[in-house]
């Protein structure tokens, strides 16, 4: 079986016989590997490795999906790099060797895309903003989003990471729901701009800032250390994460199946438990 | 020893010191030719580099003034003391080196944070460091001052012991002995490694950000001022990084200068 998968991108028209010997097997795989490195490069390459490149929000549902996918493919090794989009966009772009990727932000794909290093991004979840707030942090308690202001201490993200540009959205749009000074009420009580959600949760939930705005996924990880706030569905931001085939990808066939699973019921309910939301049009759905 | 076999040994044990110094300089080499005329423009008068700048020079200036105040007695009692407590505090002082700067930030908020083991009598009023500028200072002594009492405890080591036995036989008080033998002689070492720690909280990093924050003006130094734009901006992240090196090489330069400056005039008295 696996000696077959090795030959599948270069087969050129002879069949295999199942009889064969497995040394006879052997050595074939060892020359049509040696003559499809020379005509099709990265073709040759065994497809018993996956590299995936994602948002750190990922971590939990992707390896969740992981594990779903090595259950059917034995043999199979998935390996796994979760940073900040930012980084991983800019690895991509220094030639870091990955199959797949999954940002949690459409400007970054983009880029990329108009860069030739990845093609055809899919939607594949949406993760929405919520307002975490501390337990038990001895300030007057926060009952809903228009209570923000009362905050004592807010961490948000800096406008340079994308849930800092997020945050600044919702509370421009805030404006016209909670009254014109809404944004600078919040903006008096912000103590920090952090680099990561990580960071801001990470503040929150030792109690050293009141509040803080994430991702739902996030928060969903701290319900122990801090109580959600939902943000109004009209003023809220909702983060789409596409997902792409790397263009050099080494193992473009494995990349394929990801995707497919990932985009899959089984996917997306691992993707739900983690606290995303499915993508809105059908699941298909390219983004420009 | 021929003459030959002489050079030729000292061209060797040159070699290999160049192979680091080609490692140490080429990337910082890169950061410069890397960078356009543009580019350093549009770095300078990027909104977030003046705050940085001078919140960066302001929080390390002090910070090393608090080193040196607190760091030198302690190095000084460190280089006299015998015996198992002292080689204990000597180890545990050394230790912030060690850790990830995010851990000592981490670290850091346990003790001294809202939420910290001595929150309870630090903020009666509920008033908190973290977020602040102090808290900027903290985290930069916390991670520069070790290396300050290792270079000044080495320093004070290095004292030939029989002239402070001298100076006290002479009826020479011990605070009379510290200040005008042991300080003086020492000098050239407490110097370098006031630079090395002054360098240490320039570039400090990961401490700041989990226990000061990143605020513009207020919290955010170069270095994050530098990891910020990183996210949205590389060339404006370069151009400050720029900065940060160039400001770093010229006043470690000035330290140089101003160390080799007080051995000369040493040798002069003596």
């Amino acid at each position: 079986m696996r000696g077959r998968n090795r030959l599948a991108p270069c087969r050129s028209g002879a069949s295999l016989h199942r009889g064969w010997l497995a040394a006879a097997l052997l050595v074939l795989v060892a020359v049509g590997g040696a003559g499809c490195q020379r005509q099709g490069g990265h073709l040759a390459a065994r497809e018993d490795k996956l590299v995936v490149f994602a948002a750190a929000s990922l971590r939990e549902a992707f390896t969740a999906i992981g594990d779903d996918l090595k259950r059917g493919r034995p043999g199979v090794e998935i390996v796994f790099n979760f940073a900040g989009t930012q980084e991983l966009r800019a690895q991509l772009q220094h030639g870091a060797g990955a199959d797949v990727f999954a940002s949690a932000d459409r400007r970054h794909m983009d880029e990329l895309v108009a860069a030739s290093e990845v093609a055809s991004p899919t939607i594949f979840a949406r993760n929405e903003l919520v307002v975490v707030v501390a337990k038990d942090s001895g300030a007057a308690a926060l009952e809903n989003f228009a209570d923000l202001p009362n905050a004592s201490r807010i961490v948000i993200g800096a406008p340079e990471v994308p849930i800092g540009r997020y945050t600044s959205e919702i509370l421009d749009r805030s404006a016209a729901r909670f009254g014109a000074d809404f944004r600078a009420r919040v903006q008096a009580k912000v103590v920090s701009r952090e680099l990561n959600v990580r960071q801001v949760l990470a503040k929150v939930s030792l109690g050293e800032a009141q509040a803080g705005f994430i991702y739902r996924t996030d928060a969903q990880q701290a319900l122990d250390r801090v109580t959600v706030l939902p943000i109004p569905p009209e003023v809220n931001v909702i983060a789409e994460y596409p997902i792409a085939i790397v263009t050099k990808a080494a193992h473009p066939v494995l990349a394929r199946a990801w995707v497919d699973k990932v985009l899959s019921d089984a996917g997306q309910r691992q993707l739900r438990n983690a606290g995303f939301l499915g993508p809105s049009a059908p699941a298909s759905r390219s983004s420009p | 020893m021929s003459r030959r076999r002489l050079h030729a040994e000292r061209r060797a044990l040159g070699a290999i010191g160049a192979v680091l110094v080609v490692f140490l300089v080429v990337p910082l080499v890169a950061l410069f030719f890397s960078a356009t005329g543009e580019t350093v423009r549009a770095g300078l008068g990027h909104p977030l580099v003046w705050p940085a700048l001078r919140l960066s020079l302001l929080t390390t200036s002090v910070s090393l003034v608090l080193v040196v105040l607190f760091g030198t007695p302690l190095a000084w009692w460190l280089a006299r003391a015998r015996g198992r407590l002292a080689g204990a505090i000597e180890a545990a002082v050394a230790l912030p080196i060690v850790i990830p700067p995010a851990v000592a930030g981490v670290a850091m908020l346990l003790a001294f944070g809202r939420r910290g083991i001595l929150a309870g009598w630090l903020y009666p009023a509920g008033w908190s460091v973290t977020f602040t500028t102090a808290a900027v200072v903290m985290a930069e002594v916390f991670v520069s001052a070790p290396l300050f009492v290792q270079a000044a405890t080495s320093a004070f080591r290095r004292i030939d012991s029989r002239l402070i036995v001298v100076a006290r036989t002479f009826g020479a008080s011990p605070l009379r002995v510290f200040f005008q033998v042991a300080l003086p002689l020492a000098a050239p070492g407490l110097v370098a490694g006031a630079a090395m720690s002054w360098a240490r909280s320039l570039g400090e990093f990961g401490a700041t950000l989990m226990f000061a924050g990143n605020l513009p003006g207020v919290t955010q130094t170069l270095p994050l001022a530098i990891y910020t734009t990183l996210e949205s901006d590389l060339r404006a992240a370069q151009a400050i990084s720029l900065i940060l090196v160039v400001v770093a090489f010229v006043l470690l330069l000035v330290v140089r200068a101003a160390a080799r400056r007080s051995v000369l005039r040493e040798d002069a008295g003596a």
